[in-house]
């Protein structure tokens, strides 16, 4: 037995350069140029089993390790936030398995790893943003099986996803789509932006950055090049809007312009804002600090 | 307090990990020996390799220890360690016939060549709780087996041979339809390759030989119950030993043992069209240890799923291969307890909207 742990001990220090080994990193380097060739096209890979659980980054995670160089900056957000447990511990894992150096400065990373936000901070041409995808099939809600919604993206047959906007309005008077709002990438495929807020849509649009979408658990990866046509589906007489954060702003560094979180203050029940972004938030309220000294 | 709104994530996850050891060992009890675990629990061992996809029965064994128990857990324990070894070579196709078995019965006869072998069971054990077990101690445990070896080399003295398979028996006959015969070729490999449906029937196996045993029983039992039921009888289940052995450079090369389940059930016959005579169709279930439900299910679904125009849930080959990977499953289920802050802000802002729609407060 001893025998036994000795072997699993030398087998710790051994793993690669970041965990996956060069042949898969480099299939799924060219899924992710197919990808890039294809805008908003869902490329199927074989997606490789990791240490994290399914559904809890691994699509963006190996995108990430089959990308990311000794030289690069990484920066892991969830929710906006660098210090968001789940951020930590991809954080932890990337950062055992290669030795890279992490920032919470948006503008000094190299690759961002993100859940659910786009950074506040407009990124370069020089960067590259990993999204991690729990569905990837935007016509999922009108479509379960996969055979039959591979067919519709073949045809542009997305009449279905049409309707389903139209009958949320008629019934509602709202698109309830809260996050996840579907767009048209390059005039022709209609792709899930993953579960970003409406807010960050607009920022996929003309981009400078390289937008790779990861979904391990459904295998799947697909990308927005830079400055490459991005538009949410929105009819003639009822327009996208982003969510209204109307009369609001930061609690900590007062800014109007960001995606706000809802907070309600155990002590005194009342309820306040604070940017989801925080690396944005903090580079703000030491701006103002040293504009007031 | 919250542990993402403010910093603190990282001391919140170790803190956590100490207290997952805390919890397991806070009362005291000797630690247990993973050998203990291998050799006593061993159906759940056999659970983990199944579903862990890997034949490392002390590596599954030491996974549950790190769980505390949890078969689905110390699977995705097995399933990461095993993507770290390299995939040097695929086996040759295993001969069932050659298995050195434990048990093998079969429910569609009586009397079949080689015999019934009830083997370890708990088929026909009535379920009281057997509370002389808290008492078991060495010595009985050297009595009991210094008297079942005696009985035992009695049986392994007898030559047990290889066993023909019952199917065959029907197949000799005509009265089976089998799957179009393949010549061995390397099978799909649904952890290298982006799964399309429909998926070639390597694929399906492949899936379902790495499923979660719950989910794939219960899937199966809706086909069982009504949901298109197949009419299965079990014509045989055999768990045992079988031979692996790899091809190196067009040598046969003997790689070890495995201990594995299989099941054929043989279900609904059909015809191609009026004139034809009826055959039988056959449904096949294998898994790594000994795991009757899963294979059994497997064997199940493996026909459900030849169904030309699915009707139900059972034949639909990417509802049921979608749905039974406990690791992926499970993942996705434990996902929910992440942060979504920022998705049910989203969320907030449209019930808003649309409240305010209907006229007064939001």
């Amino acid at each position: 037995m001893n025998d036994m742990n000795d072997v699993l001990k030398r087998k710790n220090r051994k793993y690669n350069f970041g965990f996956i080994d060069e042949n898969s990193k480099r299939e799924i380097r060219r899924k992710i140029l197919k990808a890039v060739a294809i805008p908003g096209y869902q490329v199927p890979f074989g997606s490789r089993e990791l240490p994290i659980a399914r559904g809890w980054g691994t699509g963006g995670l190996q995108i990430t390790l089959s990308l990311i160089g000794p030289d690069d900056i990484l920066k892991v957000i969830d929710q906006g936030c660098d210090f968001s447990v789940n951020a930590v511990n991809l954080k932890r894992f990337i950062q055992k398995t290669t030795g890279v150096e992490i920032t919470e400065d948006t503008l000094k990373a190299t690759i961002i790893q993100t859940r659910h936000r786009i950074p506040e901070e407009k990124m370069g041409e020089n960067q590259i943003l990993v999204f991690q995808v729990p569905y990837p099939e935007v016509l999922r809600t009108v479509e379960p099986s996969e055979a039959v919604t591979r067919e519709m993206h073949a045809e542009m047959n997305y009449s279905k996803l049409w309707v389903y906007l139209y009958e949320e309005i008629v019934k509602w008077g709202e698109i309830t789509i809260g996050a996840r709002y579907p767009v048209k990438v390059n005039g022709r495929y209609i792709m899930d932006p993953s579960p970003i807020p409406r807010w960050d849509v607009p920022k996929l649009h003309m981009a400078e950055t390289l937008y790779l979408f990861g979904a391990g658990r459904e295998k799947r990866i697909y990308a927005i090049p830079p400055y490459t046509r991005v538009e949410p589906l929105e009819f003639d007489d009822f327009k996208f809007n982003v969510e209204s954060f109307d009369g609001k702003a930061c609690s900590l560094c007062g800014s109007t312009d960001t995606f706000l979180d809802e907070i309600f203050n155990s002590e005194t029940g009342q309820k306040t804002y604070i940017c989801s972004d925080t690396s944005y938030c903090s580079k703000v309220s030491a701006r103002k600090k040293v504009s007031h000294e | 307090m919250g542990y993402v709104a403010v910093k603190g994530g990282l001391e919140a996850i170790e803190n956590s990990e100490k207290l997952l050891d805390f919890f397991r060992l806070k009362g005291g009890s000797s630690p247990v020996q993973v050998r203990q675990i291998q050799e006593q629990f061993r159906l759940a061992v056999d659970k983990v390799v199944g579903e862990g996809s890997l034949y490392a029965p002390y590596h599954a064994a030491l996974a549950l220890k790190q769980s505390e128990g949890d078969t689905i857990e110390a699977s995705f324990i097995l399933r990461a360690f095993s993507s770290t070894i390299s995939r040097t070579h695929y086996s040759l196709p295993v001969k069932t016939t050659q298995m050195r078995i434990i048990r093998r019965i079969s429910a569609a006869f009586k009397d079949i060549p080689g015999g019934q072998y009830l083997g370890p069971s708990r088929d026909y054990t009535q379920r009281l709780l057997n509370f002389e077990l808290d008492s078991e101690n060495k010595s009985h445990i050297k009595r009991f087996l210094h008297e079942s070896e005696l009985e035992y080399k009695k049986l392994s003295n007898e030559d047990i041979g290889m066993f023909p398979k019952v199917v065959d028996l029907l197949r000799k006959e005509g009265l089976v339809i089998d799957s179009k015969k393949q010549e061995f070729e390397e099978p799909f490999d649904i952890t290298r390759e982006a799964v399309a449906y429909p998926l070639a029937r390597s694929g399906r196996l492949q899936a379902m030989a790495r499923g979660e045993t719950g989910g794939m029983l219960m899937i199966a039992y809706t086909s069982m119950r009504g949901y298109g039921d197949i009419h299965p009888t079990l014509g045989e289940l055999r768990v045992g030993y079988v031979p692996v052995y790899i091809n190196k450079n067009g040598e046969e090369i003997y790689a070890g043992e495995v201990l594995v389940t299989e099941a054929e059930v043989i279900a609904r016959f059909i015809s191609k069209d009026k004139t034809d005579k009826p055959r039988f169709t056959i449904g096949y279930g294998f898994c790594f240890g000994h795991n009757e439900l899963k294979a059994i299910s497997m064997a199940i679904l493996d026909r459900t799923m030849q169904a030309e125009k699915p009707k139900v849930p059972a034949e639909d080959q990417e509802f049921v291969l979608s749905h039974i990977d406990g690791i992926e499953s499970s993942g996705f289920c434990a996902h929910w307890k992440l942060p979504h802050y920022i998705t049910f802000q989203s969320d907030l802002d449209r019930i808003r909207a649309t409240r305010k729609k209907r006229g007064g407060d939001e």
